[in-house]
């Protein structure tokens, strides 16, 4: 991590980094997200709920563009990054990305050792100039992904030897090793158990004082303990969105409560 | 949980276990069936490759034999270096036709000491040895001018007859009509053979020699045919693997998907089916009437077979492409990387097995094709020379090995009959070696998660 950037981004730390208007998604003739506004603040975790089929990960696939891989998919409306609209003809999606990290619902590393996993972001951006401030971004991002204690003895491995929880927590750190501002995280845990789920957890909490962090989730316990801002989807609206707490202690929406009393869903 | 401690109070069960109800027999009973039916499938197919396998060896293995006969001959300086000073140029005028009687009075001596000679004219004894003789004889002379004035021994080939004699293609009682030899001489033979100036060798000849005309049989090899297959295959290998692999990477990662797309898709399967003569017929057109490239040589075989064969590479590689998971795709992607650095970093790496192994299935195809062949005048008594460098072997006029298998098999003389097998053996184990290639690598690249 550079320090420049971490004292630049402590200065507000109830930025709002991403500002999203009117957004509209189409898949071919789906109408998948509606007419969606939403905010999400630096240096906060950002939970995204809903039942399923909803749009949770679509509306996150627009935060970096990685809906532009799919053909028939068409969006509309305003997403600002840090008041720049990321949907501009002048924005390259992969600079984008370099800015907003995502971890994928199922664990996807490389078929390469670990070290590459990690190496391979800085090494594409440029970050380094020399192996020794590569591996140095390596061993901070492993640190941070709280898995250098288990795999600095074999970075030559490969990745896709590590187990599902280790895996994911891999994928966490090639995320963050290129320094993105946004990281977004569909279901990351749900093809996890439950140790690896908590440690990942932990390990959310932890990134939100360099990200900002917006997570999709299908289970409301992971959104209620990690995150501070929730926001609930119900079939491509966005229907509530509110501190955390706010959210599970006192919904404002009928649709919200029947959903978190577990009667949608 | 106190039940647990009476197994006795269970009742008996409405339907046994035990016992298979009829639905479940017929059920296994079909299963059975269709067992056999693989079984048997699988047999039929064991017993056809084992006969392919087996008439192949039967008939070809002979054609690495090749019977010689040791002729003394004596190189008279007299009639070879008039000049007599071993000038390489002048040595060159002595023709076929000065060496010829050198090697008849040498080959009468062997016969004579055999004890026969008076029951044989002098065409009797020329057809017991190859028309290539004196060529023979000229070609190690000008090799090595300090043979001249010596007597040395030469292995010449038999001639065809003589040589399926041996190989008991040609029987005695069976040559009645043959004008090429007659019993006489099969007594010779026979002597020739006991004093053992008469042998059976192995014939390199046939490996790395050129063909040769119709009545010289014996003196036919594969090796340059041989070559002409190798320089088509490199053409096909340079030119239809880049552009089939980056054909199919653009169509696959990069091409939106609509309806041009789709009728290159559609054609290009269609391709894969499309008959080879019909690419040789375009070859002919294309780059010999239009493009006024030589008749005859590998370069404008290679290209043919290159058109030929980039339906198959496209087609295995986009299928290679689509087998990787597209969650490396969105990985590479989700970390910043652009298209093209997911493609050569991820997805082609892995892909890279299914590339080969479909590439050289291409080539394969490529090296047993022979109908295209036959239209840009790759087949026939093409070449007699290797090539003269390296880059001539493309213009040169040569044929394949395919090619010059199926002209042999056309000719009268049950010889080349032998040597169409035995260049069908040589092109099966240059298959195998590529398939084994294939295994080699894909193994290799396999390795790397
Ligand atoms: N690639 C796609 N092509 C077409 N429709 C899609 C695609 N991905 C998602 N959808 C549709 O968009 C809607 C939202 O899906 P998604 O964002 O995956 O929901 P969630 O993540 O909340 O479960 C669903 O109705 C789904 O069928
Ligand atoms: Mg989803």
């Amino acid at each position: 991590m550079n320090d420049m950037t971490l004292t630049e981004r402590a200065v507000n730390a109830t930025d709002c980094k991403i500002t999203a208007r009117n957004v509209q998604v189409y898949y071919g003739e789906t109408h998948a997200i509606k007419d969606v506004d939403v905010d999400i603040l630096d240096k906060t975790v950002t939970a995204f709920i809903g039942p399923s089929g909803c749009g949770k990960s679509t509306f996150l696939r627009c935060l970096n563009r990685m809906n532009d891989t799919i053909d028939i998919c068409r969006v509309k409306g305003e997403i600002l990054l840090d008041g720049e609209d990321i949907y501009d003809k002048r924005v390259d999606p992969v600079q984008l990305r370099a800015k907003v990290g995502m971890v994928f619902q199922k664990p996807n590393p490389f078929p390469k050792s670990i070290y590459d996993n990690v190496a391979y972001g800085p090494k594409i951006h440029g970050l380094t100039r020399n192996r020794a401030e590569l591996d140095e971004i390596v061993e901070a991002s492993l640190r941070k992904a709280a898995l250098w204690g288990e795999v600095k003895d074999r970075l030559q491995a490969p990745g896709t030897g590590l187990s599902g929880g280790q895996q994911q927590r891999l994928c966490i750190a090639r995320a963050i090793a290129t320094s993105p501002e946004v990281l977004l995280m569909d279901e990351p845990c749900s093809a996890l158990d439950p140790i690896a789920t908590a440690q990942v957890e932990e390990l959310i909490d932890e990134l939100r004082t360099n990200f900002s962090v917006v997570i999709v989730t299908h289970s409301m316990q992971q959104a209620a303990r990690v995150s501070q801002k929730t926001a609930f989807f119900h079939l491509g609206n966005l229907v509530e969105y509110d501190e955390t707490d706010q959210i599970f202690t006192n919904p404002t929406d009928p649709r919200t409560e029947s959903y978190i009393t577990g009667r949608i869903g | 949980m106190s039940d647990a401690t009476h197994p006795a109070a269970h009742k008996s069960p409405a339907r046994s276990l035990h016992q298979l109800d009829a639905r479940t027999k017929r059920r296994n009973a079909s299963e059975r069936r269709f067992k056999v039916m693989g079984i048997v499938a699988i047999g039929i197919g064991l017993a056809f490759l084992v006969l392919l396998l087996s008439t192949i060896v039967i008939n070809g293995s002979t054609a690495f034999q090749q019977t010689f006969i040791k002729v003394p001959v004596y190189l008279d300086p007299a009639k070879l270096d008039k000049s007599g000073n071993r000038d390489p140029d002048d040595l060159k005028k002595a023709t076929t036709f000065t060496y010829a009687p050198l090697v008849q009075n040498g080959l009468l001596e062997v016969v004579q000491k055999a004890g026969f000679g008076s029951e044989l004219s002098k065409s009797d004894m020329k057809n017991l040895i190859s028309a290539s003789a004196a060529s023979q004889v000229r070609d190690r002379v000008l090799a090595d001018p300090s043979l001249i004035g010596k007597t040395v021994d030469f292995e010449i080939f038999a001639s065809s007859r003589v040589d399926g004699y041996l190989k008991g293609r040609v029987h005695r009682d069976e040559i009645a009509l043959d004008k090429n030899i007659s019993v006489a001489q099969l007594d010779l033979v026979d002597s020739l053979r006991k004093d053992g100036a008469l042998h059976k060798g192995f014939n390199w000849t046939f490996i790395f020699g050129a063909d040769a005309s119709d009545s010289r049989a014996e003196q036919a090899g594969i090796g340059i045919a041989m070559l002409g297959s190798f320089y088509m295959m490199l053409v096909v290998l340079v030119l239809a693997l880049p552009i089939g692999v980056a054909a199919s990477i653009y169509l696959e990662e990069f091409a939106k998907k609509n309806r041009f797309t789709d009728l290159i898709e559609v054609n290009i399967s269609n391709l894969a089916a499309v008959p080879s003569i019909v690419f040789g017929i375009l070859g002919l057109a294309a780059f010999i009437q239009f493009a006024h490239l030589p008749q005859s040589a590998p370069l404008v075989g290679g290209l043919v077979l290159t058109l030929m064969t980039l339906p198959t590479i496209i087609i295995s590689t986009r299928a290679a492409l689509k087998a990787v998971p597209p969650s490396i795709r969105d990985a590479a992607l989700g970390v910043g990387a652009s298209k093209m650095q997911s493609v050569f970093h991820h997805v082609l790496p892995l892909a890279m097995p299914g590339i080969l192994t479909g590439t050289i299935i291409g080539l394969a195809q490529a090296l047993g094709e022979t109908a295209p062949l036959l239209l840009i005048g790759m087949v026939g008594y093409v070449a007699t020379n290797t090539p003269e460098g390296f880059w001539d072997g493309f213009v040169s006029p040569n044929s394949a090995m395919p090619a010059q298998i199926y002209e042999w098999a056309k000719r009268a003389d049950p010889a080349f009959y032998e040597r169409a097998w035995g260049g069908i053996i040589i092109l099966l184990i240059f298959l195998l070696g590529m398939n084994l290639i294939a295994i080699i690598l894909r193994r290799k690249f396999e390795r790397r998660w």
